[in-house]
């Protein structure tokens, strides 16, 4: 049923083909609407990073006067944070999604359809990114009112929209994977303690070079973390750096095409048990 | 059985129950265990520099965030454990052990006991981590016995505020109105810089948070050079009296619902 190519005759295989964005269209919907109508899936990715930016904006002021920090103002310099804690909560909404739907047993009847797995991948991205834009509004919206001028100005700005949803779909598509692969929230939900932890051992509360630990600084250069979020910072407090984004971007395409590959075989492997 | 020992063998039995399920199933224990060592690593290895500031004063940056870590880790053991409580009035074993025992306090000190050992094991773990990676103590013993001291009032009410929030709410579902208020005081304390570094807010917030004259108490005993040991010691078993009262009643609520 993963393949219908190989099933439909070639005259059905071509409207098959044809019907992708028609099954994308439906389950992206389905994935939107389903997003939107849970507030409790929104508000924690956006309450808890505003709040956790508020404590360390005033909690960690002093470090500014850190010989070599980049920053005049602490708020400018961890405003790249939530954008990449909120990202994670979409690996918990995007994997927990998908485990639900296999558990009410949505996957099983879906299978029994000639939809793609394609179709049904991006599908399920589509309420993440929902989250996602909805975050990247609301951390910009609260960095600004705090005071923060993005260096890099209005086309930065939505650079960093992009970058933000970018992470977002990458941190989506590992959710997926676990989702579609255990079939399990409890285990999507063991996930997020895990990401939380790669999350703190980067360059988010001090600059890689700033970092006096020898073993922190070397975790924090191995994390590809680091690189998501000092493509982020760079827009916000540098300006324009052209190694910072083609380092955040190319980490987040690479975690985006190692998770969907990884959601794509465990797709084809739930479709065969089921 | 003189009800004396009919309670005490009620609140044995909960305590075997929670810490054998502990070590059968890893995963309860886990994050326990982790949450403290990985905040150690992250703040005393990733802030490290902070602890050069001028006008920082503590004698070293490692200790300093030890003892948030270990005050954490006993605020969070004790909600752990309501965890427990949420998930056996979830699967109705609670309410059997409630028609079981005569005495029902006793259960709920049967879980405030586990949560006490699990708690210490989980400081015996990142004490000695922290001293395997370089942590100084400049304290003596009788200091060090003070500090845990603080951390076991502090595990105590913890656990007393979730035990009465879960024995009202009798369902885990409810677990983040345990975290979410304990994450608060505990984050709006001096977590990276003494109180003398805040600005904004924050600065505000702590000068009335109860959790900062712990936490400030807990590091003087770290550096054995103890500072307002009264008003620490004092703040903690006042919340903590004050928490007996709101898991009595809570308790009285679950038996009342049956």
């Amino acid at each position: 049923m993963s393949t219908p190519a190989r099933l439909f005759p070639r005259r059905r295989m071509s409207s098959a083909t044809a019907a992708l964005p028609t099954q994308v269209r439906f389950l992206a919907w389905r994935s939107l609407l389903r997003t939107a109508r849970q507030p409790i899936i929104i508000v924690p990715p956006l309450v808890f990073p505003l709040f956790l930016l508020a404590i360390n904006a005033s909690g960690l002021d002093a470090a500014t006067a850190i010989p070599g920090f980049p920053a005049e103002s602490y708020v400018a310099f961890a405003l790249a944070f939530p954008f990449v804690q909120g990202s994670i909560f979409a690996t918990n909404t995007a994997g927990t999604n998908v485990a639900e739907d296999i558990g009410t047993g949505f996957f099983n009847r879906l299978s029994l359809t000639p939809m793609e797995g394609p179709s049904l991948l991006v599908g399920q991205l589509s309420g993440v990114l929902l989250i996602g834009t909805v975050q990247a509004i609301a951390f910009l919206a609260a960095g600004l009112a705090a005071g923060v001028e993005i260096q890099s100005g209005i086309a930065g700005a939505l650079v960093l929209f992009v970058l933000s949803l970018a992470i977002c779909a990458a941190f989506g598509t590992i959710g997926l994977f676990v989702g579609l692969r255990t079939g399990s929230g409890e285990a999507v939900q063991g996930l997020f303690p895990l990401m939380f932890i790669v999350l703190f051992l980067s360059s988010a509360a001090l600059p890689r070079d700033l970092i006096a630990q020898d073993w922190f600084q070397t975790v924090a250069t191995i994390n590809p973390v680091s690189y998501l979020i000092e493509g982020l910072r760079s827009l916000i407090i540098t300006g324009w750096d052209g190694e910072a984004l083609a380092l955040g971007f190319g980490v987040a395409i690479a975690i985006f095409a190692v998770g969907l590959a990884g959601s794509t075989l465990a797709l084809r492997e739930r479709l065969v048990r089921t | 059985m003189k009800p004396r020992s009919r309670y005490l063998a009620v609140a044995r039995t909960v305590v075997w129950r929670n810490l054998h399920s502990a070590v059968r199933q890893p995963a309860l224990i886990l994050p326990a265990l982790a949450f403290p060592l990985f905040f150690y690593m992250a703040f005393a290895g990733g802030l490290s520099a902070v602890g050069d500031l001028p006008g920082f004063g503590y004698y070293d940056y490692n200790a300093f965030q030890f003892v948030f870590v270990l005050l954490q880790s006993a605020a969070f053991g004790g909600v752990f454990i309501g965890f427990s409580i949420g998930a056996d009035f979830d699967s109705g074993f609670t309410r059997r052990l409630f028609l079981a025992a005569r005495a029902r306090s006793a259960v709920i000190t049967g879980f405030g006991v586990a949560a006490v050992i699990r708690a210490a094991g989980v400081w015996a773990m990142v004490f000695v981590i922290a001293l395997a990676t370089g942590m100084e103590v400049g304290g003596n013993g009788i200091d060090l016995a003070g500090l845990v001291g603080l951390a076991l009032i502090v595990n105590v009410a913890a656990f007393l505020f979730a035990a009465g929030l879960m024995t009202r709410l009798r369902t885990l579902q409810a677990a983040p109105a345990m975290q979410l208020p304990l994450f608060f005081i505990l984050m709006t304390s001096p977590v990276y810089v003494p109180r003398d570094l805040l600005q904004g807010w924050i600065e505000t917030v702590a000068e009335f948070n109860p959790m900062t004259a712990i936490i400030e108490a807990g590091r003087s005993l770290m550096a054995g050079d103890p500072f307002h040991l009264l008003l620490a010691f004092a703040l903690a078993s006042g919340l903590a009296a004050a928490l007996v009262v709101f898991a009595r009643t809570g308790l009285r609520r679950a038996e009342a619902a049956g």
